[in-house]
């Protein structure tokens, strides 16, 4: 089964980050990646730039791009893992290394409803 | 998780947390210092509670409940000078979840506008200004202010007592202006943080470290700023401005603290996350054709940005972009940095006769004299350049400045030895 791993935290936080800190992060996120990798469990994986940068395209008719993000909340979408996982367990396990190198924001799973037909 | 992380990690959630909940604090007490001490009290409180207890779900809605008790019990102490006041209430989860939801209400966005537009009030000198909004929003300390500005900290102290007393006398704007006047004070809060961002770039080569958080401050702000007002194109130039300079931080000084021009700096030190940020930045307020000054110099900060040598700057383009922006900010500085582009794209003789007529009005500024002695150089003046780059020593304000210019004199002595 392959599922996304959303991570969620705030831009102010993140954004407020020493390098130190970054770096820190950073580095456990990639052990686990590396391990994923060579496994063959790890799919596309991306870090998104702050919402100040986002831009949204609404449908309604005539679509309206509209500056901002999607939606006004405390906690924004930052970036996203796909994984392959044999069981939710599986899953639920990687997400929760994942969260365990910050102090602050969620991952979300979700599990990936119809794959890439280019890629499957 | 040790102590020292710990810390670490709370400063950083107090300090994300501190536009909001000062905003909010100030929208219930009205006063400055009272909103700032009570505030100060709630991250004393944080410190000791989250360690013990766990983090909160929302740490702005806990600082902002802890802080207006802490805020009233003091309030109500110095009316009635009683003994200590009873223990401050520390919200249950439950209701710290129903505040955390009344909070992400339209009162967030109100409630850090009227601190920034508090801060930029059109009464302060943009000193006080700046000095306010890195007491008040971001939570400098008066010395990390009096470090950052090379002033002394009873100095630095004056600038923010003085800022709030003006405000105190002024009165404090509760009722956000409509939307004419509001544009206005989005203008003024964008230029301070323009200044500030120029407070720490500009700095002489030996402080630079200290200066550089100064410019990280500024761009957090612009970040903050854009966020309140997503569909504002110069708001988006300001915000990318800033990050496509920063993003050269690392490689305008060399081991010996001098500035790096531009075209000599090493581009593989140049910041690509900044920059692809940047980027974006200008190309989507560049969408909406309501070209404004920011907006135009974030675009001239791009075409350097894309060159990945000096040799592939598109000089005609920044060229039109300096033309443009004369006529929305018509300045003699704009010009001679016009002039600088003309010389790239159209050589030096062109260049020379757009800067002549600025003689009178730029005499006793530094880099009208350093452009002018390097074009009369190029033309082969060399006379003529020695008089115009001796003039722009005495006038040097840092000693980097002054290194930069000596070095333009040393080579016009061996081309004439050669």
């Amino acid at each position: 089964m392959r599922y996304a791993l959303l991570c969620y935290d705030s831009d102010d936080i993140v954004g407020g980050w020493t390098t130190r800190q970054e770096e820190e992060v950073f580095a456990k996120h990639e052990a686990v990646e590396k391990e994923l990798a060579d496994q063959g469990r790890l799919g596309p994986n991306l870090s998104l730039m702050p919402t100040s940068a986002a831009i949204t395209v609404r449908s309604s008719g005539e679509p309206i791009v509209m500056d901002g993000p999607f939606a006004e909340t405390k906690e924004q979408l930052l970036g996203f893992w796909i994984i392959d996982c044999a069981s939710l367990e599986e899953a639920i396990e990687t997400a929760r290394r994942f969260a365990s190198h910050k102090q602050t924001g969620a991952i979300e799973i979700r599990p990936v409803a119809l794959r890439d037909q280019a890629r499957a | 998780m040790n102590d020292e992380r710990d810390r670490q990690w709370i400063e950083v959630a107090v300090k994300a947390a501190r536009p909001q909940a000062v905003g909010a604090l100030l929208r219930y007490f009205r006063d400055l210092d009272i909103a700032e001490e009570a505030f100060q009290e709630a991250c004393l409180r944080a410190l000791t509670t989250w360690p013990r207890k766990g983090r909160p779900r929302d740490p702005a809605a806990w600082l902002i409940w802890v802080a207006r008790n802490a805020g009233i019990d003091d309030l109500r102490r110095r009316k009635t000078m009683e003994g200590p006041p009873d223990d401050i209430a520390v919200p249950a989860a439950d209701t710290e979840a129903a505040l955390a939801d009344r909070l992400d209400g339209a009162a967030y966005h109100d409630d850090i506008l009227r601190l920034l537009f508090t801060c930029c009030h059109p009464e302060l000198p943009v000193q006080q200004q700046i000095a306010l909004a890195l007491r008040i929003v971001s939570g400098l300390s008066v010395v990390e202010i009096a470090r950052a500005f090379l002033i002394s900290e009873s100095a630095a102290e004056q600038r923010i007592t003085r800022a709030k007393r003006r405000i105190a006398e002024a009165g404090l704007p509760f009722e956000l202006p409509g939307a004419t006047a509001c544009a206005e004070r989005v203008t003024a809060v964008a230029a301070m943080i323009y200044l500030l961002f120029n407070e720490g770039y500009s700095a002489s080569g030996g402080t630079l470290h200290m200066r550089l958080p100064l410019c990280e401050e500024a761009i957090r702000l612009a970040r903050l700023l854009l966020r309140l007002f997503p569909g504002d194109c110069e708001v988006m130039g300001l915000t990318g401005l800033l990050l496509l300079q920063h993003a050269r931080a690392a490689a305008r000084l060399d081991a010996d603290q001098a500035i790096v021009l531009l075209e000599d700096q090493d581009r593989g030190r140049w910041d690509r996350k900044l920059i692809g940020e940047g980027l974006f930045l200008v190309e989507k307020a560049g969408r909406h054709q309501r070209a404004g000054p920011l907006q135009v110099q974030a675009a001239i900060a791009a075409v350097h940005a894309r060159a990945g040598h000096p040799e592939e700057t598109d000089w005609t383009q920044i060229e039109q972009l300096y033309a443009l922006l004369e006529t929305l900010q018509p300045s003699p500085i704009v010009t001679l940095n016009r002039a600088v582009a003309v010389s790239k794209a159209h050589g030096p003789q062109k260049a020379l006769a757009l800067i002549e007529p600025l003689a009178d009005r730029l005499s006793s500024y530094f880099n009208f004299h350093g452009v002018k002695g390097a074009l009369l150089a190029q033309l082969g003046r060399a006379d003529d350049a020695r008089v115009a780059l001796n003039r722009a020593i005495v006038l040097a304000r840092t000693p980097a400045e002054a290194a930069h210019i000596r070095l333009q004199l040393d080579q016009l002595l061996r081309d004439r030895e050669s």
